[in-house]
């Protein structure tokens, strides 16, 4: 793949006039894709598919197209010179960009962590034997994904990855049920079988009688796979260098001063994007290499924004990812130790997942969204009986401000399931939140 | 027609496999984007997205391959992987043979289309988009603005080993503006001018949505909207308008009455639903005054079409009929499981995802009462319009929602903006309190382009139509301040 990616490259470099540069960015992936349902194959397939994006620049000015490319050299190279063709056609009619921005420092760099593709049908078959009597629901992905950049300077980089990524539930009766994952590079049947147990422990206490709470505030633990959902939210606008100078950030009550002082988190809260994570690519599409990583949040107070090369140019700043939603957030742990949460907890709820959250007012970082999946209530440290859904409307400030108790010593790395358009290489590291009060509405 | 789709599926045809069925289908899709943001243009996007999904069927067994290379080689390959995951679902699938649409139609159907794209070359719609912008920069409170016109052309061809060959192009229109107001840590946009409610068709529909004549207006709004009161808070009557109604349709509505959801597909990511089998054709889903209808024949809403990606041909059908639940929104397959009649309503949002149950066109029905008669009826009240925020539970019940605008009502009257306005509910109660139904005037036609479901997950155009509506007795409140 990176050799076709190149070839290519070559060929349409040999096709440009005068001063024209282009860029090259290429995605592709060959996974495949099994849907289960009832611990049965309901959809079961895979996936070819390789995009390559241009930028056509000459001066300030430029066009950009993406094409699904065949993987033949003939018919790839027929469609891109006539793509050329068009932006060149464009470009004439378009003023110059004041904000366009590309590497023009020669950074190469390879990846390869792709050289064994686990065997899906082979993973398939163990999963529904672990889940043999289970009402086991999800979606396994697997296989290899490539990312490469190459410009008409010289420049050229690749990452690939084989990986897998197992997101299942297992239902106890109607929205009773348990969620798991399990995702990597190397499958071990008795890690899988691992965490199938203990899904099946979880479903035991699920079975008790259903605790419906009234609406009011709560003692609460959310668990890392909750904290995923409220980084998720703030990620939305949260820490892009635009979003902060158009004001449209939900963090705008951290960094602009209305009448009174700022609004800070808890001194425990720091939060990086940590590229150098390494599981999403070192470079960006336009070329740049990305810093090991940008402090989000230091010690609760707003330190740094990502920065895009277009925000650069917009802003006067420096270049620090490739797009401002983050995709490798690192949340810092804190001292509480897994075997003490229930006992911190006390009298509370135990959330282990929440869902469909959204702004009920993004100027005060005030979310909504529901529980869901197994949470638990709670009293003096024992888990008494599963909860039915509830609608919580807090406010970020709160849950991890002032209202923020502790922070778990252990963090989970959490690999993102998604697959809208391709399968995501975005990841978070992150801990447990114990907090005092968290409000709930219906 | 295109040429290359067509030459594709003669190729697949030489070489079809030895199965007991197979499906193929083609998708040619193109997008362009124009942007201008304050005052700058944007570079100009060009997408082009080509590829084929074939299916294939053996015994009780499905499977597909997904590739973007049409070779007969490419194509051969796709048969060979797609058969051994068909061959492997035989033995450990939930599906049996005859779930499996068989289609074996020939049609071909296309978007109508007045004005096309390429009538207004590149420089008068950037010219365009540059007067939007001066017309959105109203004072030095609009921090941000852009306006932005996109259009997508999609062509699919679907064949079958039973000779079915259904063609079908599709245009659609996506132009937008933004206007973001702001004083010191606060924040209101409104936006507008087709943003919500992109349309199949040609530049025609831009006078339709108001595009670019709505800039000026929504900024002022905006504007506004930074020294509006908050949205009071209480149990209130609301009234909203067509562009919140689409969402109010689209997640308590839409989503839990599709059959995929029902049966349980969903429930690892998008959920499941509150409504069950037993439900339809005596369920009380809504007052006598709701009357909901997927509609496959407004030409210019975002998922008309003449057969869905399974191969079954669309037609309109009354999903709840004076309140009462009648059908659900399921495909042949999802049909064929439960035992049900559904609709043609299985698509794929990508050339290389396979068809699901999909909401398409989902619409309220007009009703009898003008908008003004409606709010002359609210004594005390508010009028929400333009979704913002949505969250709704994994059975699509307890939901919250939160528009760009509210206006007060009282006494039967419009009065001031209010801003931040949210309200809250349960969706199996809350189309009960469904009073009045706006009048033909008030309908109109728009939708969602980003609706997410599925694994693999999809995201995909549907559309929605509503008149204004007014509901009695919703929790009503405003933002946190």
């Amino acid at each position: 793949m990176q050799d076709y990616f190149y070839q290519l490259s070559d060929t349409l470099f040999k096709q440009l006039r005068g001063e024209e540069q282009l860029l090259l960015s290429f995605e592709g992936e060959d996974s495949d894709f099994v849907r289960l349902n009832s611990n049965r194959i309901r959809q079961a397939g895979c996936v070819s598919q390789r995009s390559l994006c241009l930028d056509l620049i000459e001066g300030k000015r430029h066009a950009e197209a993406c094409v699904e490319l065949s993987g033949d050299m003939a018919q790839d190279r027929k469609q891109l010179t006539d793509i050329l063709e068009k932006l060149r056609e464009q470009r004439a009619f378009l003023a110059e960009d004041p904000y366009l921005s590309f590497a023009t420092e020669i950074n190469n760099t390879e990846y390869h962590h792709d050289t064994e593709v686990i065997d899906s049908h082979a993973a398939i078959e163990q999963i529904l034997q672990a889940g043999s009597g289970l009402d086991l629901v999800g979606l396994f992905a697997n296989g290899s994904q490539y990312v490469g950049f190459a410009n008409s300077m010289g420049q050229r980089n690749w990452h690939s990855s084989a990986n897998f990524n197992f997101d299942w539930s297992c239902y106890l009766a109607k929205d009773k049920a348990v969620k798991s994952n399990y995702a990597g590079f190397d499958w071990q049947q008795d890690k899988l079988a691992a965490k199938i147990d203990a899904c099946k422990q979880q479903l035991a206490v699920l079975a008790k009688p259903a605790k419906t709470i009234e609406p009011g505030s709560y003692r609460a633990y959310l668990a890392p796979s909750a904290v995923e959902e409220i980084m998720g939210m703030l990620s939305w606008g949260g820490f892009g260098l635009k979003s902060h100078r158009t004001k449209t950030t939900p963090l705008i009550q951290m960094i602009e001063q209305d009448g009174n002082q700022v609004r800070n988190l808890a001194s425990t809260i720091s939060l990086r994007e940590h590229h150098a994570r390494g599981l999403a690519p070192a470079f960006t599409g336009t070329g740049f290499i990305k810093p090991q990583q940008v402090q989000l949040i230091e010690n609760g107070r707003y330190k740094d924004c990502l920065v895009s090369p277009r925000s650069a140019m917009e802003y006067h700043s420096e270049i620090n990812a490739g797009s401002e939603y983050p995709n490798a957030l690192d949340l810092a742990a804190g001292n509480l130790v897994e075997e003490n949460i229930l006992s911190e907890l006390g009298t509370g709820l135990y959330i282990n997942n929440l869902w469909y959250l959204n702004f009920s007012d993004r100027n005060a970082c005030q979310l909504t969204g529901m529980t869901r999946f197994a949470c638990f209530w709670v009293e003096n440290g024992e888990i008494q009986a599963p909860l039915n859904v509830m609608r919580f409307d807090d406010s970020v400030y709160d849950l991890f401000g002032s209202n923020l108790l502790a922070l778990t010593a252990e963090r989970d790395l959490i690999l993102d399931s998604s697959t809208y358009g391709q399968r995501s290489n975005s990841s978070m590291q992150l801990p447990g939140a114990l907090v005092e009060e968290m409000c709930f509405t219906l | 027609m295109n040429d290359e789709l067509h030459q594709a599926a003669q190729s697949f045809n030489r070489v079809a496999p030895d199965v007991d069925f197979w499906t193929l289908r083609l998708t040619d899709e193109n997008r362009e984007s124009i942007s201008v943001r304050q005052g700058v243009m944007q570079p100009v996007y060009n997408q082009r997205a080509r590829g084929a999904l074939l299916s294939v069927v053996i015994g009780d067994g499905c499977g597909y391959a997904a590739t973007s290379d049409l070779s007969v080689s490419g194509l051969k390959r796709a048969a060979r992987l797609a058969s051994d995951w068909a061959k492997q679902a035989a033995s450990l699938g939930l599906l049996k043979a005859g779930d499996y649409p068989r289609p074996e139609h020939k049609a071909r159907y296309e978007t109508p289309v007045q004005q096309d794209w390429d009538a207004l070359p590149i420089n008068d719609k950037v010219t365009l988009l540059q007067e939007a912008n001066r017309a959105l920069k109203i004072s030095d409170s609009i921090v941000d603005w852009q306006a932005y016109l996109g259009r997508r052309c999609e062509d699919k061809l679907l064949t079958s080993s039973a000779g079915a060959q259904i063609e079908q192009r599709f245009h659609y229109i996506n132009p937008g503006l933004v206007a973001v107001a702001n004083k010191g840590s606060l924040t209101q946009y409104r936006t507008g001018g087709g943003s919500q409610s992109s349309r199949q068709g040609g530049l025609e529909q831009l006078a339709l949505l108001d595009f670019p004549g709505a800039a000026t207006t929504l900024a002022e709004q905006a504007v506004a909207l930074l020294s509006a009161e908050e949205c009071p808070h209480g149990r209130m009557d609301l009234v909203l308008a067509p562009s919140q109604m689409i969402l109010q349709i689209h997640e308590s509505i839409g989503h839990p009455l599709e059959l995929d959801r029902i049966l349980g597909d969903e429930r690892n990511y998008a959920g499941t639903s509150f409504v069950t089998r037993d439900m339809f054709g005596s369920y009380r889903y809504g007052s006598d005054l709701l009357n909901v209808t997927f509609d496959p024949t407004h030409t210019e809403q975002l998922a008309s079409y003449a057969y869905d990606d399974e191969g079954s041909p669309a037609q309109r059908e009354y999903i709840i009929q004076n309140g009462i639940l009648q059908r659900p929104l399921g495909g042949f397959s999802s049909q064929a499981r439960a035992h049900m009649q559904g609709v043609a309503n299985a698509r794929q949002a990508d050339w290389f995802r396979p068809p699901i149950d999909r909401m398409a066109n989902l619409n309220v029905e007009p009703g009898n009462q003008s908008v003004a008669d409606i709010i002359a009826g609210v004594e005390h009240g508010v009028y929400m319009e333009t979704n913002r925020s949505w969250s709704i539970d994994d059975s699509r019940n307890k939901f919250q929602f939160g528009c760009e605008l509210g206006r007060v009502i009282e006494h039967g009257e419009l009065k001031g903006l209010v801003r931040n306005p949210n309200y809250r509910g349960i969706s199996a109660t809350f189309w009960r309190n469904l009073v009045a139904v706006g009048n033909e005037q008030s309908f109109q036609v728009q939708g969602v382009t980003n609706c997410g479901k599925g694994e693999p997950n999809q995201s995909i155009y549907v559309g929605h139509a509503s008149p204004t509506c007014r509901f009695s007795d919703v929790d009503v409140f405003g933002g946190a301040a």
